[in-house]
């Protein structure tokens, strides 16, 4: 798609004072009944759902390999047949990830839902694809894309017969262009996390790419919402024991202007706190070099940022700068690296620590007898070092309970499989005070390794298209 | 918090006042997260007025030295005075990270309080005031 600012189709209104962009999903598993909290519990514009960790798109391209029309986040369409109505009531539109390798898939599900929900003929899903780069990859390393491990810089051609998947991270374009065409619900597969806050506000304030001070401030935004209550009061340290109804924990919610200043708050009647020091915490959430945050439209700059409470469960933020986009997107690729299992047992009092590591000691003894190699065995003990490792200290004497933990790691399955068969012996077999096991033999896991690239902007840009499915 | 009183001087005391020994976790509380085998530690001062002492406090080398055999690759850090907080990035920290990893902490989570178990020195009156700050009162609830 080529550069579709909506600057192209000036808005017939003004721009609205404030844009309200509410979180719903902070990860694909995330608390299903957030995303209902948000559509009914007070004012909105937007709501965004993040579903896309680096792993998840292995896992939906796998998923999509045994049933072609997977691959996507399978809780959406159940969710937009349950909020859909509010939502299109209320004028709440819908920004997500949820696509995942599958995104036209998942569209039309959610047309389903929709028509479900009693809603034909009443609202348009917008669609973004382009950024799925697995059919092309053998052209792309053809033309000369190599692909380099962005660590490493080791090229990717070696472990090519290998990849499961390989998709660009997109910015905002394709999702303002969505909007513009009146999508109720825009669904892409690998958009980067921030650009479904910032995308919004493209689309309401006319920004473009160029407007790099304000972009910078919409990718903060995105930042504090894209893992759901972290912004809100889950997960933070900061006071834990203080925090408030989390059984309902409100997530966060920016309320944006047109010069790219927000307060971040969350709805009234909701649990949770939304402070400096838990916004501040959040920020630093997954953070690299905070004055060179890239994102596909535009790099911003973290250090210049200002917090401000400005009431209860309101923060201020402003002062992030930008500057002009790089030319490169990255890449995500997932490839097969082998096999891993992990197994468990617990040791109880007296002398548990020394009864696990004498446990340990035994099967790596028997793994070694049997001739199996493994590029590595980890041995943790679960209630002492798991955590912490060596800054634990030495584990307390009377020491109630451990869970013995030992996973390992082998190129071929076969090792990985016997090593299941060898955790119940210990029972019968190694020190005494034992239990746990009733889970059963551990499972043999196929390991997807993440392969981060970067690919010039036009291979991949061009290829972007929108699409929208009338319900 | 064990209050020791040190005959060092300290740049941030005031003459002739001693410096006491406690844990980072009373100064500061953290959030750490992932980035392939990278962990991320943010580093964010209770007071706002501490943060020249944690940027005196928490150099690479002294990270590096706590984790140990934790972190394989470098520690790098970059400063953000206007939150009151640093970041570190942790190369190598992580088992080969994501998928990969063998860890229970596969992804970082904890390296947050791993680092605040640091022992420091500081001036006897920010230790004063700031003895127990990070963690749960007696008798609290939860």
């Amino acid at each position: 798609m080529s550069s579709h600012s909506n600057r192209d189709a000036p808005h017939t209104q003004p721009p609205p004072d404030v844009v309200r962009i509410g979180s719903g999903q902070g990860f694909w598993g995330d608390d299903l009944e957030a995303p209902v909290r948000q559509v009914e519990g007070g004012p909105l514009d937007y709501l965004m759902m993040d579903y896309l960790a680096e792993v998840t798109m292995s896992i939906m391209q796998k998923q999509r390999s045994r049933r072609p029309e997977a691959g996507f986040a399978r809780d959406f369409p159940p969710l937009m047949e349950r909020i859909f109505p509010t939502c299109l009531e209320k004028g709440v539109r819908v920004v997500t990830n949820a696509g995942g390798v599958n995104p036209l898939g998942c569209g039309e599900a959610v047309v389903e839902a929709a028509r479900s929900a009693g809603m034909a003929g009443r609202a348009r899903i917008g669609v973004v694809t382009g950024d799925d780069l697995m059919e092309r990859l053998d052209d792309l390393l053809a033309q000369g894309h190599e692909l380099r491990h962005m660590e490493t810089g080791e090229p990717l051609a070696p472990v090519r017969d290998r990849v499961e998947s390989a998709n660009a991270y997109i910015g905002a374009v394709p999702i303002v262009e969505a909007l513009r065409q009146g999508a109720h619900v825009v669904l892409t597969g690998r958009s980067t996390d921030t650009a479904l806050t910032y995308g919004p506000l493209m689309h309401e304030f006319g920004w473009s790419r160029g407007d790099h001070d304000r972009l910078a401030q919409g990718v903060v935004a995105g930042h504090i919402n894209e893992c759901g209550a972290q912004a809100s009061g889950g997960n933070a340290l900061v006071d834990w024991w203080t925090m408030p109804s989390m059984e309902s924990v409100g997530f966060p919610i920016v309320e944006a202007r047109a010069d790219g200043s927000f307060v971040v708050t969350k709805h009234p009647d909701t649990g949770g706190r939304v402070s400096r020091p838990v916004v501040t915490e959040q920020l630093l959430y997954e953070m690299g070099d905070p004055s060179e945050y890239i994102t596909p439209d535009v790099v911003a700059d973290f250090t210049g940022i200002s917090l401000e409470e400005v009431g209860p469960d309101r923060v201020r933020v402003s002062g992030a700068r930008g500057r002009a986009a790089t030319d490169f997107l990255k890449v995500s690729i997932a490839y097969a690296d082998g096999y891993k299992a992990v197994g468990t047992l617990v040791y109880a009092w007296p002398d548990a620590a020394a009864k696990a590591r004498s446990a340990a000691r035994i099967l790596r003894a028997r793994l070694d007898r049997l001739g199996l190699t493994f590029e590595e065995i980890r041995i943790e003990l679960v209630g002492w070092d798991s955590t912490h490792g060596h800054l634990a200290g030495p584990p307390p004497a009377d020491i109630p309970e451990v869970q013995l933990r030992v996973a390992v790691r082998a190129r071929e399955a076969a090792p990985v499989e016997r090593f299941t068969r060898e955790i119940a012996p210990l029972v019968l077999t190694g020190p005494p005070s034992v239990t746990g096991f009733a889970g059963g033999r551990p499972r043999v896991q196929e390991i997807m390794a993440y392969w981060p690239a970067l690919i010039r902007k036009e291979a991949v840009e061009p290829n972007l298209d929108v699409r929208i499915l009338e319900v | 918090m064990s209050m020791t009183t040190s005959d060092s001087p300290h740049p941030a005391s005031a003459p002739g006042e001693g410096t006491a020994r406690i844990q980072l976790v009373d100064l500061a509380h953290a959030r750490s997260g992932d980035k392939g085998d990278t962990a991320n530690v943010g580093v964010i001062a209770y007071d706002p007025a501490d943060y020249p002492l944690l940027r005196e406090l928490l150099t690479v080398e002294r990270v590096k030295a706590h984790f140990g055999p934790l972190v394989k690759g470098r520690v790098e850090r970059f400063e953000l005075p206007n939150l009151g907080a640093l970041n570190f990035l942790l190369h190598g920290a992580l088992g080969g990270g994501g998928t990969v990893s063998l860890m229970t902490d596969a992804q970082g989570k904890v390296f947050s309080t791993a680092l605040l178990r640091m022992e420091v020195e500081i001036p006897v009156h920010v230790a004063k005031r700031a003895r127990g700050r990070g963690r749960m009162p007696a008798g609290e609830s939860w």
